[in-house]
Order: C-alpha cells, then structure tokens, then sequence
C-alpha cells in the first residue's frame, strides 16, 4: 500500500504532469523542454524564498518577511554596486550575512519571547520594506559588468533549451536543502519540532538554537532569492517582489508539507511551485484566459490540499 | 475598589496616552493641526482629515478585534475589500440604480466571504492563519475576475456619496464607522456575545463545559470581519469612484491587526475592546501625519510603523516586562548605593 | 541488597500558592522494580519532573551513584542516565521509528547521517524488545503499546542507569501489559533501577519490588511490596485519618424511588462500560474509585460533555439525549470540572464574569443580565461563600485554588440547578478551604439540591454521602448505601479483584 504520508506529494506530482499533459495537448510548443526548463528559470526565485520557507513551515512556523527581505536585497546589492562601485562579489556576502543576521533576530525574538511567528516576521516585513524604501524609493539600475556576464552564462540542453545562472542556482540551493533536511541532525530538529515542540524538548532537542537557525536559513534563502531576483531584473527596487511570501507559502503547501508542521518534502516544494508555473504558462499559452485565473486556481488548490492535510490528519489512526 | 477601575484604566491608559502624545507633537510641529474650519455644511481640517483616512481600517479593525478575540486571525480582510468593491462597482455599471441594491449586493458578497472563513476554522478546526490565506490570494483573484482585470470606473453620485459625502458635518465614512461601532458594541455589550467571545478566546475548554458553542461563535466573529470588510471596501471604491481590485484593501489586514494590537489586544485572545482597537487605527494614521508633518521623508513610515509594533509586542511580553523591571530595580539598587 | 543509584532527600518544591513536595525522599536501588504511588495531586508527578530535571529543587538532594546531580532540563537527566517514558509517550509521531530512537545522536559518515545504519541499528535494537517490526515507518502507524516499547528501547538505549515509567500501562491491553512487564523484568535483570507509576494496583503487586507512597505532598512510607497488604495499601494512598470531619448525614428528602436523575447502562466505548446511576431530590451520591476508574468519564458522559454511545437517561422524569452541556444546563445541571484550571476557571475574566455565565446561557444570549445585576449576584455569592477578594472585578485567575473553585461552585449554583455534578470538588485546595467545600456539600444538600460528588477523598464521601457508587477498571462494582458507608467497605471494593 502507499505510505500515507506520500499521498499529497503524489498528488502534486501527478497533478503537475496531468496539467503539463494537458498543455501539450492543446497547445503546439507546450510540451517542450524549453518550457519546462523555462518554470525553473521564471520561477527560480521563488523557489530558493520556498526553499527557506518549508524550512519554516516544517517547524511549525510561518516567515511573512520573505518577500521584503528580496527587495531590500536588491535595493543594498544596487546601491552597493551602482553608487559605491562595489564588486559583486564583495556586495553578496555582505547582504548574505546582513540578511541572515536579519533572520536569526527574528527566530530570538520568536524564541525567547514566545512571540507567534506570524506576528513577528510582519513586523520584520514592514521593517525590511521600510528599510529598502528609507534606502532608496527609486528603482536603482544596477550596471556591472559581472551582472551582464552572469545573466549570458549558461548552456544549452536538449531541444534547444537554455540552462541559465539562476537556474543552476536554484537547483544547487534545491540539492543542498534536500541534503539538509533529510540527512542531517539539523533537519531531524526541524521536523521534531514541527512535530511535537514539547515533546521535542523532552527528547533532548535544543529548541532555541534550532528555531534561531530556522528563521535565519529563511532569511539567508531570502537574500539569495533577492540576489537572484535582481538578476532578472538588473535593478534594486523597494517595492519588487510584493506577496512572494504568499505564493512561497502557497507552493509549500501545494507540494504537500503540512502547515502545523512536522511533515512535507523539499522535492514536493519544487513541485509546487512548478504546478504554478504550469498554471502560469496555461494561462499565457492560451491567451483569452485572464492571468487573474492564476490566483483563482491558486486559492482553490490551496483550500483542496488543506482540506486534504486536515483529512490525513483527522483519519490518521491512533 | 480602586483595583477594578485601575485595571479597566489602565487598559486605556497606553493607547490613549499615545494618541495624545501623537496629537501634542502634531500640534507643536504644525499649529494648524487643531485648526478646524466649517465650510459648505462640512468640517475641514487636518484632524477631520485624519478620522476620514482612519475610517477603512477603523472599519477593519472594529472585526479584527472581535476575531482576534478568539485568538483568531483574518488575512483576507483587504481582499473581501477588494470583492466588495468589484461587486457594487458591477451592479451600477450593470445599469442598477437603487442604492441599496448596490450596497446590499457588496454587504452579502462579504458575508458569503465570512461564512467560507467561518467554516473553515469553526467547523473543519483549520488555523485561522491559513483558512483565511486561501481568500486572500484567491479573493483578489474574484475581483478580478468581476471587473474582468479593468480598473472599473462609474458614476452613482448616491454610492459616490459613502465615500466622500458628509453627515452633520462629518466625512460621511467616518458617520459609517461610528453607526458600525456602535451596532456592533450593542450587540457585543448589551447582548451576552461579549462575554461569550471572551470565554471562548480566554479559555476554549472551560467554555465548552459552560454550554458555549465554540464553532457558531468562531463563525459569527468572521462574519462580523467580513462585513465589515466590505463595508470598508465599499468606501474605498466610492471614494475613488471606482473599483480597482489589485490595490483596493492591499495590506489593509496587517494594519488593521496592528490596530488592534496597537489597542492592547492579545494574540493570544480573550478580552477585546472596539473602542480600543478604533483607538489604535486612529493612532496608525496620526502617526503618518505626524511624519509627514515633521518633515521626515514619508518613505522613514514603514520603519517607524515596524519599530512601533516590535515595541508594542515587546512590551506586552510578560518576560520583557520582568527584563525590564529587573533594569529598574537595578538601577534603584545602584542609586541606593551611591547615596 | 543491591546497591543504591538513585537518592533523593528531603526534596522540596515550591509552586505560586502551592508547597508541591515537602521533604519528600525516594531511593532506588540498581535492579529493582520501584512502584510511586499517589493519588492525583500527591505530588508524584512533580517528584519525577523533579528527577528529570523539568522542574529544579527548591530544596534537598539528589544522588545519582552517590553523586550530587542538578540537571536543568530532560536532557541533562538524560545524558546523566535518568530516561523518562510518559503515559502519552513523548516522541515524535511524525518521524519514523528509527528517527525517533535516535533522534540527536544519529551515526553519520561523512557527515551526514547514515540511515542505511540508523535503520539497521534500530531494527536490531528492537528484537532485543521481541519487536520485529518496519523501521522505517511513522511511529504514528504503530499502537501505543509499541510506541511504548519504543520509548523504553529509546531510554534504555541512552545509558540509561534509571527508567521511569510514568503510567504506561494507562492505554495498554492485558497482553500489552504482559510483554511490557516481561521487558521490565529483563531490564531489571540487567540491572537497571526502574520507577514504576501507576494507579493500576494489580500490576503493582505483579511486577514491583518495593512501593513509596506519597500523599498531600507529603511521603507516607517505603515498603516492601511483598509485606503490604492491598487495604494496606489503599489506607496509605488515600489516608484514614477519618473523624476530623464529623457524621453528619443528610437526610434526603424523597427515598420514595422517584429518582430526580436515573441513568441506565451509559456506556462509551473505551471510556466506560455500561453503568447505572439514579439520584434522588436532595440526596448524595458519591462516586469513589481511584484514578482512571471511570469516575470523571461518567460525570462528563451524564453533563453531555462526551458523547454516550449507548444507555437512557431521565432527568425529572422526562428522557433526555444531551448533545452539549448546553443542553444539560437549561435542563438544570451543572458540573465543576476536575481540571479547574484546563477547564474550570476562565482565567482573564473577572470574578464577576466567571460567576454569572452559566446562568447566562442558561437564559440565552439575547437575555442579558444587566451589569447591576450581575454585581448583585456575583457580590451575594462571592459573601455567602465567603470567597476571600476584596474586589468581583479582579481577573480570576489572581485567586489562590481554594477560592477559584468557590467562584466555580457559585457559577454553577447561580444558574440554579435541580442537580450538581462535582468533580473532585477539593482537590488542590487548602484545608480551611476543603472544610468549608464540605460544609456547604451538606447545606446544599439540605436545601433539597441533589448532588453527584466524585472524590478520591474517602472520609470525605464518608462524611456526606447518602449513597456511594464504587468505580473500578471503567466500570461500576458496587453500590453501598446507610450502614455500608465507611472506608473500609469501600476501601474492599476498591481493592477487590
């Protein structure tokens, strides 16, 4: 029999090839690799914030900061990089570790004040954004040459498919999370807590340096996304990325973690953002669907897993 | 005796102080702040300015209140506005006229809204922060979806009316959240509902053996939420005279559970108050008045607003309350010894 | 005799309002199976979280191998050799077995864990326990029992030189409980010092070697398993110190047979077998048993605050089918809560508040007591119980015990009830408090109110009961009425097997 607690992460998968099915159908040039590699691409921000995010979840809590923190990144790496002449490669760790430190308050405050998650990194949301704007409420253009030579790196694979920077990114940072999660102590602590924090504690588990970790992974995620982001973009802006924390919330739950923690796969969060993607990609493909169709369907599949999760767990037996 | 009305008092004591200190600096930087002028049947002035502004998340944080209450959260507050505002905005330019029609059709559009919230965390036990995620992303989505992706513009003077008219003097919308509050504090007050959503938020367990119904209360307060949500957005659409569903309510919901935060409200439920939490929403506006009146760039806002939060919240944690006061009986030891 | 490993000494623990342990000492030798025995509030519990650290001494020592041990949290006392397995088994039912065994000090190669070894090492682990089963799944996919087991291979795993086993036995069925016995003997032999928890006293005089008894905070006595008969054991656990309250029976007004509340056969599965009670217009009953007897089960599935799944109820001669206690309070029960603090008091709220609720809803929300009035009656219980505040304003939860359940009684009595459930109404409480609880027992009682009163407290069910209806294993054994009413019988029905 199938294990239950694969049961959502097959869903998600099977749903994201019935839709990329569907699309290859219907549409001439949908089911190619270029396509496919093209949700990474589009997507890959998102996944390194969802990356950070399922740590999060998978312990039971809740990041809303992500998205602030991607556009403070950009607005530092441009102001960095265009008005102080910094090399790249001097202003990434900087925002690296500032974005990580950034984090780890949060987790503290979390911890040691017993605060809820959610109401602490809004705080750090409205913090992170009023920063980036206090910085600069312009766009910053960012012109280095390093910027021009990192979006051109890449190559080609089969069917004519462009393997970009930000893609290889995505994926070392998806590899590594995997590794994390699921072959070290480290990512035995997150999901123990999500589990059961009490009992967690009771076993021996150090709940405040772990949760500390959690919230500055998340962070340090977020600021790479940034980093990523502005690749894309090749500019800083205060305003960029609003409500990314939403849909990283959203293809974490969609690849099937549970939201009160403590169960879910990284590879399933790559598949849900992906099956965004897809839905994405249907609407543009199809051309008299609206793009406001994307959050429609993004809501109801939100509430169908959700009503899914509370089944497993209400069936679960005990 | 004198211990009840301390701790009633003391409850009013820190949001109110904060708004008088906001309207003292207000008043030192820009005299004219208190100045009010009655022109054309209406009061004009920078305080009537700041009511009217405060009024949409007044109106929010008026449910906010009741929901957190419950230890509870609504995120889809901004998107209900956001429905609310497409849905009358398609009946008038679909051609209705009758004013309550229009304004009846965004009220039920908002309560169809609180009854999916209410059900999905009264009735299937799911976390108020993720039942109400789902409306959220896909509310907007909706309105959207009814305005067909245009920014939808009319013309309804009547409608037109909730947003910028005016009522014995007073910016019609602000007349609005004073009716709103007072129903909702009838109801709450001179009803046995206060006391139940109290009991319920301060003790889900203890209520159950009191008799209480736990689901229809939770279901009850998000409708509560969402009504008023739409009435929020209803104002927003009127006052622009239109109905934009990307930006209408967007991040109203944060500042609306800041209000209420801001009013002393715990997360963690239990007691509530309105006015209090009415409080809070006018003490949000201030201070963005009182920034921009002191010159500082309105872009420091957001930072001033989180630091804001971060404080309160801090100062409602009982282990930063016994930090602190450990610095003060400190500091007393080291001046005992000095002298 | 073999040797000691774990010492505790004159152990004191102090809680807001509450002097939890006071000098209690406890000694556990290598290879020996140790019972703690206590009825609820005795202090048991805290003396293991005491051990393990969750809780620090405020006073006295504690010797592990002679050596003065002070551990901060689980995981000191785990690292130290003391292992702890709960009742409801505090590991992780997300994570697979084997996670779970080695959850924190998993092998690892080249720096990452190795769960090709993790699962071996866990299966292997295991058949020493005769468990043969899939590692590899959720921990959540196997019974308590195993779960159990596995906490037990867990703990022992970690060094352990002491095991405390807090009432694993409290979900287990007799087989279960059979090969969980077997692995304690072996463990014993192992030498292992094992500390034993329960309020099953078969499985006492089956498995244990000696018996420490606390009671009120306070030690009774050690003792030889062997040596100590059953009625022994109960008189330690529940104490006889009996007169201090004085006889004074009330008479109940109708004996006629018109019962003002007759169940027949209530029963839920897994909960409490099927069970008849009846109560007269100001009558007594008292429900005695120890602790998972079934006593709170039947009080809660009578309140509708469960669900029967089988058995009548009349209720002023009408039949009646409670959905929620909502129901039962506008038919005219009430009943105070064993937990007061999980599900009694209401702790933000004022005096005021908790007292007129349950007449609130009795009266339906759009019938609002006036604040007038609800003063009035809030001021009138709050004297004629004599709750000691200065002020009906003040949050509820700033009372001591004592007066927190006086302000539940009077929210129960303002919504004038024809019948009272108390669930252990004096527990927790001081003794100036108790004696008043009973006292008002009995004017309740008087004035014609009928009332249901489950205690652990024998001399108090002596002192007020004009019927005792005796619980064992999730079932009614007896029913003793006049003459039979003394703590002996009781006691015997109690013990008896």
């Amino acid at each position: 029999m199938l294990n239950r607690k694969f049961i959502p992460l097959t869903i998600t998968c099977c749903l994201f090839f019935l839709l990329f099915g569907i699309g290859s159908v219907q549409f001439e040039g949908f089911g190619s690799t270029q396509v496919f590699f093209n949700l990474f691409s589009d997507n890959a921000f998102l996944i390194i914030a969802a990356v950070g995010m399922t740590f999060v979840i998978l312990s039971g809590g809740i990041d809303l900061s992500v998205g602030a923190v991607i556009a403070l990144t950009g607005v530092v790496c441009s102001v960095l990089i265009s008005r102080y002449q910094l090399h790249p490669l001097i202003v990434f760790p900087i925002v690296l570790i500032g974005g990580t430190i950034f984090g780890a308050i949060m987790g503290a405050i979390i911890h040691y004040y017993k605060m809820q998650p959610f109401i602490v990194t809004l705080a750090g949301m409205f913090f992170a954004r009023g920063l980036a704007s206090v910085i600069s409420e312009e766009s910053i253009p960012i012109e280095h040459e390093f910027y021009n030579q990192v979006s051109a790196f890449g190559f080609e694979v089969l069917g004519g498919a462009w393997i970009g920077s930000s893609t290889i990114i995505c994926l070392v940072v998806l590899v590594i999370a995997i590794i994390t999660a699921h072959y070290t102590r480290f990512g035995g602590r997150v999901y123990a807590i999500g589990g059961d924090a009490n009992s967690a504690a009771l076993m021996g588990i150090p709940l405040a340096q772990t949760t500390i970790r959690i919230y500055a992974i998340s962070a340090f995620l977020a600021s790479l996304a940034g980093i990523v982001y502005s690749f894309y973009t090749f500019s800083g802006y205060s305003l960029a990325a609003v409500g990314v924390e939403l849909d990283a919330i959203a293809a974490v739950v969609i690849g099937g973690t549970l939201l009160t923690g403590g169960y879910g796969y990284m590879f399933g969060t790559l598949m849900g953002v992906l099956i965004m993607g897809v839905v994405q990609t249907y609407i543009s493909f199809d051309g008299t669907l609206s793009s406001w169709w994307t959050k429609i369907v993004i809501g109801l599949l939100l509430f169908c897993f959700i009503a899914l999760q509370q089944l497993l767990i209400k069936t679960t037996p005990r | 005796m004198s211990l009840s009305s301390n701790q009633h008092l003391r409850r009013y004591l820190w949001p109110c102080a904060g708004l008088l200190v906001l309207f003292i600096i207000n008043a030192i930087i820009s005299p004219e702040f208190f100045h009010i002028e009655f022109k054309d049947g209406r009061f004009y002035g920078s305080l009537i300015d700041v009511l009217n502004r405060a009024a949409p998340v007044a109106l929010l944080a008026i449910g906010m209140a009741l929901v957190i209450a419950t230890a509870g959260v609504d995120l889809s507050v901004g998107s209900i506005m956001a429905i609310a505002g497409a849905v009358s905005a398609y009946f008038i330019t679909k051609g209705v006229d009758s004013l309550a029609l229009i304004i009846g059709a965004g009220l039920v559009a908002g309560l169809i809204a609180g009854i999916i919230n209410g059900f999905l965390v009264g009735y299937m036990s799911i976390q108020p922060i993720v039942a109400t995620l789902i409306l959220m992303v896909a509310g907007r989505g909706i309105a959207q979806l009814i305005n067909e992706g245009q920014i939808v513009t009319f013309d309804h003077p009547g409608f037109a009316f909730l947003g910028t008219g005016s009522f014995l003097g007073l910016p019609f919308p602000v007349v609005l959240v004073i009716i709103t509050f007072a129903i909702v504090q009838l109801l709450t007050r001179r009803t046995a509902l206060g006391l139940y959503i109290e009991a319920v938020g301060a003790n889900p367990s203890a209520s159950r053996y009191i008799g209480l119904n736990e689901k229809a209360i939770k279901m009850s307060v998000y409708c509560v939420a969402a009504v008023c949500a739409a009435l929020a957005g209803m104002i927003a659409a009127a006052d622009i005279r239109g109905s934009d569903a990307n930006n209408a309510g967007l991040w109203l919901e944060l500042d609306a559970i800041l209000a209420v935060v801001i009013g002393g409200a715990s997360l963690m439920g239990g007691r509530f108050s309105i006015l209090l939490a009415i409080i809070g929403a006018l003490i949000i506006q201030t201070l963005t008045v009182t920034i921009i009146l002191s010159g500082i760039p309105p872009k420091y806002n957001l930072l001033i607003k989180a630091t804001a939060i971060i404080l309160v919240l801090l100062l409602q944690s009982p282990l930063f309350q016994k930090q602190l006061s450990q610095l003060k009986f400190w500091k007393n030891k080291k001046e005992m010894n000095n002298a | 005799m073999s040797q000691v490993v774990l010492q505790l000494q004159n152990i004191h623990k102090k809680f807001p309002g509450v002097h939890a342990l006071k000098g209690v000492n406890f000694t556990l030798r290598a290879g020996e199976i140790h019972a703690l025995l206590g009825e609820n509030g005795a202090g048991k519990s805290t003396l293991i979280k005491v051990m393990t650290g969750v809780y620090q001494r405020d006073d006295g020592d504690i010797l592990l191998n002679n050596q003065a041990i002070f551990p901060n949290n689980t995981g000191d006392a785990q690292a130290l050799g003391i292992s702890t397995v709960y009742q409801e088994v505090n590991l992780l039912p997300n994570l697979t077995v084997a996670q779970n065994i080695y959850l924190g000090r998993e092998p690892r190669r080249f720096g990452l864990i190795n769960w090709t070894k993790v699962n071996q090492d866990a299966a292997q682990l295991l058949k020493g326990y005769d468990l043969d089963i899939d590692v590899t799944q959720p921990l959540s996919s196997y019974s308590i029992a195993v779960q159990q087991l596995i906490a037990i291979a867990r703990g022992v795993d970690m060094s352990a030189k002491v095991l405390i086993l807090d009432e694993p036995t409290a979900s287990l069925d007799a087989d279960e409980v059979q090969t969980l016995f077997r692995i304690m003997r072996d463990l014993k032999a192992r030498g292992i010092g094992i500390v034993f928890v329960t309020h099953f006293l078969d499985q006492v005089y089956a498995v244990t070697d000696r018996i420490t008894i606390l009671r009120s905070a306070q030690l009774v006595g050690e003792f030889e398993t062997a040596t100590l008969s059953r009625a022994e054991l109960i008189g330690h656990m529940l104490g006889k110190e009996l007169a201090a309250l004085g006889e004074h029976k009330p008479q109940a007004h109708a004996t006629s047979g018109d019962a003002l509340l007759s169940v027949q056969a209530i029963s839920r599965q897994a909960t409490l077998s099927p069970t008849d009670i009846a109560v007269s217009k100001g009558e007594v009953v008292g429900l005695a048993g120890l602790l998972g007897s079934g006593r709170t089960e039947l009080c809660r599935l009578i309140f509708g605050v469960d669900k029967k799944h089988s058995g009548n109820v009349t209720f002023h001669g009408q039949p009646v089918n409670f959905s929620s206690p909502r129901d039962a309070i506008i038919a005219g029960m009430g009943l105070c809560p064993e937990d007061r603090k999980h599900d009694g008091i209401l702790g933000q709220l004022s005096i005021r508040e908790n007292i007129i609720l349950a007449r609130q809803v009795k009266q339906g929300w759009w019938k609002f007591i006036s604040r007038k009035e609800q003063e009035e009656i809030a001021n009138n219980f709050v004297k004629e119980l004599s709750v000691a505040t200065s002020d009906i304003e003040k949050p509820i939860e700033q009372l001591s015990g004592g007066n927190q359940q006086k302000v539940i009684l009077a929210r129960w009595l303002a919504a004038n009830p024809s019948l009272l459930i108390l669930d252990e109404p004096t527990r927790g409480i001081d003794i100036g408090a108790h004696a008043e609880i009973i006292r008002l027992i009995r004017k309740l009682c008087d004035q014609g109110l009928a009332l249901i009163v489950a205690s652990s407290e024998l001399e108090e069910l002596v002192a007020f009961s004009n019927k005792v209806v005796v619980l064992r294993d999730r079932q009614k054994v007896t029913e003793l009425t006049g003459d039979e009413i003394n703590p002996q019988r009781i006691m015997q029905a109690i013990a008896a097997h």
